[in-house]
């Protein structure tokens, strides 16, 4: 097995696959890729299984070294990349010779990038996955955020290289748009007429506390026309809840599984891995579309990914 | 696709891959043993499509794929099924004990939640360790318990500011419920002790100390057990 050692760990840096799904119950989430849609492309682009285990960096990348070299990709957002002395482009495939070093910069777009290798990241499976749950200390390379000196292995792969490129079509529907589409949320009806209206109208700023877990929103406060206290209940990905200050808070891939604020909406399955591209003081605003419209995108979405044009050989 | 109710289950649409389904509308000991049994069923016989379930205290949140059903599909599998859920018979809670060390560094939140209600730290200890609870749910993080069958008088709300860190194997209450924090989480619970126990234990098995269903009693232990069950 070939390996790879962590120079430079960058802001934060883990291990992410698709993640976990099945442990409800035990209180585990599925954690895996804030922007899963990058990670399955950029594993495309290396002949991978589009689930492979990656790193996903945040607002700033790091340094790589290859002492075995190996194929590997960026994908999601341009962080800049340098291959020794060559500049690479995002959402490409490049061959890296043993004893090259790939450094990667702050970003150029949105908050995260992923860099696939050819076989995947090698970690010891935590529950099926390997995506790192950074509140629990569980999966990924030793529960946690990599550092400076870490050794990653990388699986095994004899795919000989080919050069590959994301689609500018497939791209294009990545990019970054401030309008987040979502459907009514269990508890929209505990909203009047006016609050309901007013969340839709304003504009939101991501706050500089969001992470992971969840992102927190700055902008017009919501009231909530019913103030009986909640029972605390399973919660979704992407739902926005409103906790009684009023400011929402997108729950987020490595979120708590039960939670006890009401939801006045939740952002659909098709733009969710856009949420993982925001950065702080980002503005935002949220449209509502019906749960067929919202199922609609979503086989759209699946038809572009599992098209072979989203990938140019 | 809206809110429909089927007998006396409500399904509630929470977003475009997850349904939640009410068994009730408020925490009755009745709606727990109907989500305990649909957990059986879900168990018993999986669901194709549905990816990941999260029971709490009178719901559970079912997460499906989008992309193989509808949400009037799921609902209308599901009403025939739950047409059987007395099918599922409840296998009988485990009793499980919880070693506290009350007070002191460990329980930080003691003698303001005795102050709040004009007890003693003893008497609110006495209190918490005279009951025999409920686990009602796992959620919020792994391994963390919620238990029903606090004494009323010594159920506390939440601080105003929660806690950026509360120590794994804190003891805390949060108005009628009590529970043990399994990691170094924020928390707004009030803490009153610690456990030595790990909570969640991912080298075993059974990663979770408690499930859903166990009947949970605290037994009061001093430092120096605290100690020697820690180094066990």
């Amino acid at each position: 097995m070939s390996s790879i050692l962590i120079q430079s760990p960058g802001l934060l840096t883990t291990v992410q696959d698709l993640g976990r799904q099945g442990f409800g119950t035990i209180g585990v989430s599925p954690s895996g890729a804030a922007d899963s849609v990058s990670l399955r492309l950029g594993n495309r682009l290396v002949a991978n299984n589009e689930g492979a285990a990656a790193l996903e960096m945040t607002l700033i990348g790091g340094a790589f070294a290859f002492p075995d070299g190996g194929i590997v990709a960026l994908a999601g957002s341009d962080f800049g990349a340098r291959l020794d002395d060559s500049a690479i482009d995002t959402g490409t495939s490049v061959e890296v010779r043993p004893g090259q070093t790939l450094r990667i910069g702050p970003t150029r777009s949105g908050a995260r990038c992923y860099l696939c290798i050819e076989g995947g990241i090698a970690v010891p499976p935590f529950l099926g996955s390997a995506s790192t749950h950074l509140l629990s200390g569980l999966g990924g390379f030793e529960g946690r955020a990599l550092r400076k000196g870490d050794v990653l292995q990388i699986g095994l792969a004899n795919v000989p290289f080919r050069r590959r490129t994301i689609a500018p079509r497939a791209v294009a529907s990545l990019s970054q748009r401030n309008i987040f589409r979502v459907t009514r949320g269990p508890q929209a009806d505990w909203f009047d007429e006016s609050s309901f209206r007013a969340f839709f109208a304003a504009t939101y700023r991501v706050g500089e506390q969001s992470n992971r877990m969840g992102i927190r929103l700055d902008g017009g406060q919501i009231a909530q026309s019913k103030t009986a206290s909640m029972i605390t209940e399973g919660v979704s990905l992407g739902a926005i809840q409103m906790p009684p200050g009023g400011l929402p808070i997108i729950l987020f891939v490595e979120q708590q599984t039960t939670g006890g604020y009401p939801k006045i909406a939740n952002v659909i399955s098709a733009d969710l891995h856009r949420l993982g591209q925001l950065r702080p003081r980002d503005e935002i605003r949220f449209e509502l579309v019906t749960f067929e419209t919202a199922r609609a995108l979503l086989i759209d979405q699946q038809k572009m990914l599992a098209s072979p044009e989203s990938i140019i050989e | 696709m809206s809110a429909s109710i089927t007998g006396d289950v409500r399904f509630q649409p929470a977003s475009d891959q997850s349904l939640l389904i009410y068994f009730g509308e408020s925490i009755t000991l009745e709606a727990h043993e109907r989500v305990r049994k649909f957990l059986r069923l879900l168990e018993s016989e999986p669901f194709a499509g549905v990816r990941n379930f999260h029971p709490a205290y009178c719901s559970v949140l079912l997460d499906f794929d989008a992309l193989k059903m509808t949400q009037d599909e799921l609902q209308g599998a599901l009403s025939a099924r739950l047409a059987r859920i007395d099918e599922f018979p409840l296998p009988e809670r485990r009793q499980l004990e919880i070693p506290t060390c009350y007070g002191g560094d460990f329980g930080p939140d003691l003698r303001e939640v005795a102050r709040l209600h004009g007890l003693t730290p003893e008497q609110v200890i006495e209190m918490h360790a005279s009951a025999t609870y409920v686990v009602y749910f796992l959620g919020f993080v792994p391994g963390f318990a919620y238990l029903g069958g606090l004494p009323k008088a010594i159920a506390t709300p939440r601080l105003a500011t929660p806690r950026r860190n509360t120590p794994p194997g804190s003891v805390g209450i949060a108005d009628d419920q009590t529970g043990v924090y399994p990691f170094d989480t924020p928390g707004g619970w009030r803490l009153i002790g610690r456990t030595p126990i790990s909570m969640f234990r991912p080298d075993r098995s059974n990663m979770s100390f408690l499930s859903i269903g166990d009947r949970v009693r605290f037994t009061p232990i001093s430092v120096e057990q605290f100690a020697a069950l820690k180094s066990a």
